[in-house]
């Protein structure tokens, strides 16, 4: 049984001020500022100049040049100091002008003072400021920073296993997650422009809203790095609305989670895997990211199964699922641009999941012949009697697509020729045809009903480059009863 | 030393609200039943209903637009303003 203590979040802290002039941050440990230290003093002697120097290290740093110790490095972290010396030139308070490394012409110019650094080096470039020492940035940013943060602070106790303590509270999906420390939290949203407390969608089942922060706090928990933030944001906003339905995607007895496809030039920055085991483990981006809008759902949602959600047997991409297109290898237009979205918008497209089957067939290698054992699969997809009431996505293996694309079939015409091969004639389809009670009612006999409603099939090319191989992913009750697919713009 | 983490929950307060006394007897009470659009939902509600009925209630009927989506607003204030008392179940 664990106890949880709420914390104390850190104060806020406010920039220290600059004097008027010229201000010069430095350090003992950079070369370049060891080299200007005769320079500063010309500047300090010159009676055109008022200068105040910083440093970051040393307090006795530069050698018989009074300067003030920015020991805390606040005067550093709030004037974005990246590089020393750094000098500005501060009126009124405000900074109207900055150079950084050391530069004769530009440090004359900059100053006004002529004959600067005679005998030094006309350009050395600057070192890196401690106050974006990597080592130091975390805790800089939890204390100059950290005041941001409207979450709850949690206090684990000293002895308190900080992983267990995760499991403890009912905060993990049933494996670790990585604790969400301040400084964690604050990293993570180093990935977005977008302010901590936007909110982002309202969450079923609970709705309640969820801020930019809250998703952060769970996409450390699940593992994603800053950088898929972004792609986590979108796909929160692309899962909790009327259309795509999380709360009863979540709710269902059916085995279905959302399934996140993403497309455009974000895929590649991010490092997510197209390839070989797509729709498998081993890539970080893949597997967090679905995982982190699993976490939102259950942990701000509330959303839990054997409570909310009923599945009789779920399945394992309820974890989290989150697959790229493969963009570059297909010889189609990507999903997204099928959708209707420009070519090169990155985006996520939600889908409500089962899990994915393989369709073999290793010997046609023609298009109508391949398409035809795709519709004998897809024909399967929840019953093979069942028609219209589930879309599917069919993720369409290298080796599969090249049979298409030497016919010179397009994502269209696939779509086409499947849908041609998908039309079921009532007969076949009612209840109690073929030995099967499953089925639509009698009265429907003599209707011919396709499989897929238009739009209900979902293409996406994906997959290592050997292997003659396709899969099918089922989808649950859809349109305005169930669940649409939904495509959101990823934005930064 | 200890460590501070960020509550990853919605950090809901609900507010406790008493159960309403339950009726001794359903005898000309209003009664409202939910079909949540189920399949052959229907079928099960008219039982249920004629029971009620036989009890002496007074029976609403209501539906959901659809089962995979929490009933609107406007369907839980109709069935709040004109029912006594509602039997709320779940079935699949």
């Amino acid at each position: 049984m664990s106890v949880t203590t709420t914390a104390t979040p850190p104060a806020p802290t406010v920039a220290p001020p600059l004097p008027d002039g010229l201000v010069a941050v430095v350090k003992r440990e950079c070369a370049t500022c060891v080299l200007v230290t005769p320079v500063l003093a010309q500047l300090a002697s010159a009676p055109s100049v008022t200068l105040s120097v910083f440093t970051q290290d040393d307090p006795d740093f530069p050698d018989g040049i009074s300067s003030m110790h920015d020991d805390d490095l606040a005067l550093s972290w709030h004037h974005d100091i990246e590089t020393v010396p750094t000098l500005l030139r501060v009126e009124g308070g405000r900074e109207v002008g900055r150079i950084v490394g050391w530069s004769r012409p530009e440090w004359e110019a900059f100053t006004g003072v002529a004959d600067l650094g005679p005998g030094l080096p006309e350009w050395r470039p600057g070192c890196g400021s401690l106050s974006v020492d990597p080592n130091l940035a975390d805790d800089l940013r939890v204390r100059f920073t950290g005041s941001t943060l409207r979450g709850r602070r949690v206090e684990l106790a000293s002895l308190e296993d900080e992983w267990e303590a995760m499991f403890d509270r009912g905060w993990t999906d049933g494996l670790p997650v990585v604790p969400p420390t301040e400084a964690r939290v604050l990293r993570m949203l180093e990935g977005t422009t977008r302010h901590p407390q936007d909110v982002v969608a309202i969450v079923p089942p609970d709705l309640v809203a969820v801020t930019v922060e809250k998703v952060a706090v769970n996409a450390v928990m699940a593992g994603c790095k800053p950088e898929y933030l972004p792609v986590v944001l979108a796909a929160v906003e692309a899962a909790c609305n009327d259309e795509f339905n999380i709360h009863g995607v979540l709710a269902t007895t059916m085995p279905v989670g959302p399934l996140i496809i993403v497309n455009g030039p974000i895929r590649r920055a991010i490092g997510m895997n197209s390839g070989i085991n797509v729709l498998g483990q081993g890539n970080r981006a893949n597997s967090t990211i679905g995982r982190a809008l699993q976490l939102v759902i259950r942990n701000v949602g509330g959303g839990r199964p054997n409570e909310v959600d009923r599945a009789t047997h779920g399945n394992p991409g309820k974890v989290g699922w989150c697959v790229p297109e493969d963009e570059e290898g297909s010889p189609w237009t990507p999903l997204s641009v099928a959708r209707g979205f420009p070519a090169g918008m990155s985006t996520v497209t939600l889908f409500p999941a089962e899990g994915p089957r393989c369709v073999v067939d290793q010997l046609a290698r023609d298009a109508g012949q391949l398409a035809t054992s795709f519709a004998a699969a897809l024909r399967t997809v929840h019953h093979p009697k069942l028609p219209l009431g589930f879309d599917a996505v069919l993720v369409v293996g290298p080796e599969h697509a090249r049979v298409f694309a030497d016919a010179g079939w397009n994502r269209e015409q696939l779509v086409a020729e499947l849908d041609a091969r998908l039309q079921l004639p009532g007969s076949e389809i009612i209840r109690g045809a073929g030995g099967m009670a499953e089925g639509i009612p009698e009265r429907l006999r003599d209707a011919t009903l396709p499989k897929f409603r238009p739009g209900g099939l979902l293409v996406v090319h994906a997959g290592g480059g050997a292997g003659l191989f396709s899969t099918v992913i089922g989808g649950w009750a859809n349109g305005a009863i169930g669940s649409q697919p939904v495509t959101k713009e990823i934005t930064s | 030393m200890s460590t501070i983490i960020i509550d990853p929950t919605g950090e809901r307060s609900v507010v406790e609200r008493t159960l309403t006394e339950r009726p001794v007897s359903l005898e000309g009470r209003v009664v409202g039943l939910l079909d949540i659009s189920k399949p052959r939902g229907d079928i099960f509600l008219n039982r249920i209903e004629e029971r009620l009925t036989g009890l002496g209630a007074k029976v609403l009927r209501f539906k959901k637009p659809t089962f995979t989506k929490p009933a609107p607003v406007d369907l839980r204030h109709e069935i709040a303003m004109q029912c006594e008392v509602v039997i709320e179940a779940l079935a699949d």
